[in-house]
């Protein structure tokens, strides 16, 4: 729901005659002056019709080099380090080839470099999300202007469907306080934490996109997570899928996935 | 009607009672609250004034923070245009809380006074200050 | 009406201070979850809906089941039905009120429930769930409170009530349709993406609501002067079997698809639920526990000779009851979430804390039926005394 400038000054002002001794303010302020005020976006804000990622796992070759990625993204979204496995909360995370295409694993004579990669997964930030189908009260919803799946943390009433929903396990409940499972001087004070009972995931960094930055994880991953709109067909994320073999994660249920693997070593293509 | 004697005394009682907080205070000065704004960050402004006049954020704030949260969390706007027209950044961490950064004697001042407890910081983090 | 519910044996008061104490302890137990988060249960991130899901989907089916008598007597004109009818509404309503309470108890953030309201979303199903639950709720307890005050003036119930009893019948098939809908239209959950779920629903819903009917009418009539009736009692007892059958056939039916498709991700949450997968097999025992009381179950019901025996009857509803309850309640939630979206296996077994609020759920619903029934049931034996 989004109000418009109108909207908004009734509100305000039918709740400011409702306060009591308040009503001079209107006549000061209300009309004339409110009339000015105005929201808009950043003009740093990166745009794109839809965003999306493209992940090249052959440029992930370590342990750190996934950790980074991790870090970057959980360290700067205050997501907890719940002590209790069953209370994971997890906005990115490394994943096995089993794990990560159940669908087509079950192949025992395959290639044993491909069962052995490691993947990085984060929200796919669907063209058809099923979480947003199911929310029952828009806590969850595609962004119309650029196609990111977002999670309100405000509205969202811990009903879980979504968790039920989602194919690929991106969404993480608080079932405990975050706050004492994040180190006091890994805060980040510029980002809030979560309370209990609110699901939460990846947001693909809408407030570093905001103010004209790549997501952190992109930012951190020398290369290996290209970020941009998968509706501009000029765009380099584009071109690698036009170039490379990529593979999506159950793209047979139709949710259109937008995070494209490359599994990299030869050229496919 | 039975029992009215009873009734009518008993109502009697009760209406007393309940309003025992009323009719004792009736005609006294109430208690004031005085928030402050004794920051550093206040302090430092040429002008002291919050992105509205003070009497509109007195009795506004909630509904502002409330439409504040709903464009940067849904619509992505995260400039407002107040009504003298300069431009803040909206953010409660990063925008309020940088100049009101006495949380204690801002904030939860009036709140205590008016027994209201926004939820707010359970996920928002306070300012240094109030970490004890 | 309600006054008569004030007054009774001591057995009736004992029976309601155990049952207000059970939901004490509840409350208790539940305020510690409101405290410190739903990690005081046994869900996790990949088994994140449980207990509280599964007994609010189980009890949906309860409350549905009230047409089983609905249609036949005011449809068919089944006399027999007559005196009956008002139990199974007046369960309806207890268990519709059950389903709402594990609905907030499963909630993260249970006050802001209204925002399910104040942002209304047609395209979730759980919006549809609230309609019909809250209407269904409504239906029942105007219908039922408005006949039962005609029976005890000894006149015929308000015209306007029949339109209202009609309105009734497609609204309890809709409540169980949609609450399958939950399940059934999520991709990538196999076990739930199924066509015939909200037909299975139904049709155990309309075996183990009237079967726990039938325990309740043979117990009013233990402890009461109003009989229920042998012949409504059988008669439901014939609906129960024959919808049972329904229900088993409809299960072979799932195993049927998903083992000779042989499709993985369809067998895995057959295989888990009854034989264990890797070693993770926590609710093998109680799955077979299910199918072995629905196999008793209907051995006795097909023979309407045993049947015809209230004890016999009695054992049956039980089993039939019980075994329901364990595959709805409990092994349909979990098996929709094992193995998980990556094909692992996280196992859940509900906690202590997690069992008494459930059980507070439960108690907070048999007063509330308590009471509706005792008010029922002196209408019912003042009725008799005037016939008499």
């Amino acid at each position: 729901m989004s109000m418009n400038r109108r909207q908004f000054i009734t509100v305000a002002g039918i709740s400011t005659v409702l306060g009591v001794g308040s009503a001079s303010v209107i006549i000061g302020l209300g009309k004339s002056s409110l009339e000015a005020a105005q929201i808009s976006p950043d003009p740093r804000a990166l745009k794109a019709k839809r965003w999306g990622f493209v992940v090249d796992v052959s440029k992930l070759a370590s342990d750190e080099d996934y950790r980074k990625c991790i870090d970057a993204c959980h360290d700067i979204h205050n997501v907890p380090n719940n002590p209790n496995p069953m209370h994971e909360v997890k906005w990115i995370w490394k994943d096995t080839y089993e794990h990560t295409f159940p669908n087509v694993a079950e192949d025992k004579i395959m290639n044993v470099e491909l069962q052995e990669k490691n993947f990085l997964l984060f929200c796919n930030h669907c063209a058809n999300p099923a979480c947003v189908r199911v929310c029952p009260t828009k806590a969850t919803f595609k962004r119309k202007s650029d196609g990111i799946v977002m999670q309100d943390m405000h509205r969202c009433i811990g009903c879980r469907f979504c968790m039920a929903a989602c194919p690929f396990g991106a969404r993480s409940f608080n079932y405990v306080d975050p706050r004492p499972n994040i180190a006091k001087e890994k805060q980040n004070k510029t980002f809030p934490t979560r309370m209990i009972g609110v699901v939460e995931k990846c947001t693909a960094c809408y407030e570093r996109l905001a103010i004209g930055q790549q997501p952190a994880c992109a930012e951190a991953s020398n290369g290996a997570i290209v970020f941009g709109d998968l509706e501009d067909p000029d765009s380099e994320i584009r071109k690698l899928i036009s170039e490379k073999y990529t593979i999506r994660r159950k793209p047979e249920l139709g949710t259109q996935p937008g995070i494209y693997y490359v599994i990299g070593g030869g050229e496919h293509a | 009607m039975y029992n009215s004697g009873k009734i009518i005394a008993g109502l009697v009682v009760f209406f007393i009672l309940a309003t025992m907080p009323f009719l004792l205070n009736l005609g006294k000065a109430s208690a004031k609250v005085e928030t402050s704004i004794d920051t550093p960050e206040i302090n430092a402004l040429p002008v002291k004034q919050c992105v509205e006049p003070k009497e509109f954020m007195r009795s506004e704030h909630m509904q502002l923070l409330n439409e504040w949260r709903d464009q940067v969390v849904r619509n992505g706007n995260r400039i407002y245009e107040s009504s003298n027209g300069n431009q803040y950044t909206i953010s409660l961490q990063n925008s309020c809380m940088k100049c009101h950064s006495n949380k204690k004697e801002f904030c939860d001042k009036c709140h205590n006074y008016m027994a209201v407890k926004p939820y707010c910081w359970t996920c928002h983090i306070e300012p240094k200050e109030n970490k004890s | 009406m309600l006054e008569k519910a004030l007054s009774g044996s001591n057995r009736y008061w004992a029976w309601i201070f155990f049952l207000l104490a059970v939901i004490g302890v509840g409350f208790i137990a539940y305020m510690k979850q409101l405290n410190e988060g739903l990690g005081i249960t046994g869900l996790s991130r990949d088994v994140s809906w449980g207990l509280y899901i599964g007994q609010f989907t189980f009890l949906v089916g309860v409350a549905a089941s009230a047409v089983m008598l609905v249609i036949p007597y005011y449809l068919h004109d089944f006399k027999k039905f007559g005196k009956i009818v008002i139990l199974g509404e007046f369960l309806a309503v207890s268990a519709v009120i059950m389903c709402v309470l594990f609905i907030m108890a499963d909630m993260g953030q249970p006050m802001r429930v209204a925002n399910i309201l104040l942002h209304p979303t047609p395209g979730s199903i759980v919006f549809w769930d609230v309609v019909v639950l809250n209407g269904y709720l409504l239906l029942n307890l105007i219908i039922g409170w408005t006949t039962l005050g005609a029976d005890r003036k000894g006149v015929k119930p308000p015209d306007w009530v029949k339109p209202l009893i009609y309105l009734s019948i497609p609204w309890a098939v809709s409540i169980h349709t949609v609450t399958a809908f939950l399940y059934a239209g999520i991709p990538g959950r196999h076990f739930w993406l199924t066509a015939v779920m909200a037909a299975r629903f139904l049709a155990s819903a309309f075996a183990g609501g009237p079967a726990l009917l039938i325990i309740l009418a043979l117990l009013v009539r233990k402890f009461s002067k109003f009989d229920p009736g042998t012949e409504a009692i059988q008669a439901i007892g014939k609906i129960v079997t024959y919808a049972m059958f329904a229900n088993v056939f409809l299960l072979g039916l799932e195993f049927f698809t998903a083992f000779y498709s042989n499709i993985p991700g369809h067998m895995h949450p057959f295989q888990y639920l009854y034989a264990g997968i890797d070693g993770h097999d926590k609710l093998v025992p109680l799955m077979w526990t299910s199918s072995i009381l629905a196999v008793v179950a209907l051995a006795i019901l097909v023979f309407p000779n045993l049947r015809r025996n209230e004890g016999i009857l009695a054992f049956a509803c039980v089993a039939l009851f019980s075994s329901l309850w364990i595959d709805k309640g409990f092994g349909l939630i979990i098996g929709g979430f094992v193995p998980n979206m990556f094909e692992g296996v996280t196992e859940y077994w509900p906690t202590m804390l997690e069992a008494l609020i459930t059980l507070g759920v439960w108690a907070t619903g048999f007063l509330l039926l308590t009471v509706l029934y005792k008010v029922a049931i002196a209408v019912r034996e003042e009725d008799a005394a005037v016939e008499h």
